[in-house]
């Protein structure tokens, strides 16, 4: 947060290009998800898949854009970028875990 | 900070023990921790959603001729979400699959856009930019609020002809127990997930207004920087991030 800590900003003019160009990304990229739910079909299991499978990319692409330029992740300190990407890959491994070892077993037991 | 010479670490990014680390400010930090934490509570709940959901049968399992344009709601599977979301207000009657969660979900990545632009007008020290997106972004939790307690009284009231059960009994709406959509669990985990997600809203709303607040009193501009709308800012944009998480998963899957 270089920026924030000198004084020269003061009466600097609003540097909000890229924040919107964002917001223009994110728009479009649910607008794809929509026309994704509505034309690619679930009835084959292909179908169903590739839409899971998009939906969930778009999702971490989405996620990406959010969290590396509105929460300013991708400007801090590499350390700091770590310590919050680090845990968030744990969960995921976590679930993926858990969908591959222990999904079937607890879809015969319940 | 608005004297001349101000040194190289102002005072609200000194930790007590020297030069912060990370080179972000203390209460950045934590915020950061704070959000991470409730990163594993939101994962947990969409990780037991998935889990309990694909333990379900699906239609296909139960019907295997019926199709997703034939597929009527049943307590014997697991819904399809285009069937059970397809209200808008004041369109009665249409089915309209998605369309007023898609709008909520523009309102929420719009009120995020106007959270970030107050924090650039923080970083520029610019009072009465900091003043007017805030109010934007105030007012974009307050209509995603309304769109979801519409969508909640909707979900609960239920259509017109309900479900009719095999003894012949009608179900309208839902409630914990049962529901016109589906397995019991289907409204249960709508409700804890979308109403944990409503409350992260609503205290996002009521920080955002101790910030417009706490802004408009000039109480940043004397401090000589506005970090605290960054930080509130981290939590709102966390608030979106989530319910990105919660339309994928919930509405699109």
């Amino acid at each position: 947060m270089g920026h924030s800590v000198e004084n020269s900003t003061e009466g600097q003019k609003p540097q909000t290009k890229e924040l919107w160009k964002v917001f223009w990304i994110l728009l479009v990229i649910t607008a794809v998800e929509f026309v994704i739910a509505f034309q690619i079909s679930s009835d084959s299991d292909f179908g169903k898949w590739l839409k899971i499978s998009l939906f969930i990319l778009l999702t971490f692409v989405k996620s990406f854009y959010i969290v590396g330029n509105f929460m300013h992740l991708r400007h801090e300190v590499k350390s700091m970028i770590w310590t919050i990407v680090i845990p968030v890959v744990f969960v995921v491994w976590l679930l993926a875990a858990l969908v591959y070892f222990e999904g079937g077993y607890i879809g015969e037991v319940r | 900070m608005a004297v001349a010479n101000a040194p190289a670490n102002p005072d609200h990014l000194t930790w007590q023990g020297g030069t912060q680390p990370m080179k972000v400010g203390y209460g950045k930090l934590m915020m950061w921790i704070f959000l991470l934490s409730d990163t594993f509570t939101f994962s947990a709940l969409l990780v037991s959603y998935g889990l309990v959901r694909f333990s379900f049968p699906t239609f296909k399992d139960v019907l295997p001729d019926m199709t997703y344009k034939t597929f009527e709601l049943s307590q014997d599977y697991w819904p399809i979400p285009e069937k059970v979301f397809e209200a808008v207000p004041f369109l009665h009657g249409i089915s309209l699959p998605l369309v007023f969660v898609g709008l909520m979900t523009f309102i929420l990545i719009f009120s995020s856009v106007t959270m970030v632009l107050a924090v650039e007008a923080g970083h520029r020290k610019d009072k009465a930019d900091v003043e007017k997106w805030m109010l934007w972004t105030i007012l974009g939790g307050f209509m995603f609020l309304g769109s979801q307690a519409w969508e909640w009284a909707h979900f609960i009231h239920g259509t017109e002809n309900g479900m009719t059960l095999a003894n012949g009994a009608k179900v309208f709406g839902a409630n914990l127990v049962q529901n016109e959509y589906g397995p019991a669990a289907f409204a249960d985990f709508f409700f804890f997930i979308t109403g944990f997600h409503g409350t992260h809203v609503l205290s996002g709303v009521v920080l955002n207004i101790m910030i417009f607040y706490n802004a408009t009193n000039g109480v940043y501009e004397r401090r000589g920087h506005y970090e605290m709308v960054e930080k509130v800012g981290l939590y709102w944009h966390f608030v979106d991030l989530v319910w990105v998480f919660v339309f994928t998963f919930f509405y699109l899957v």
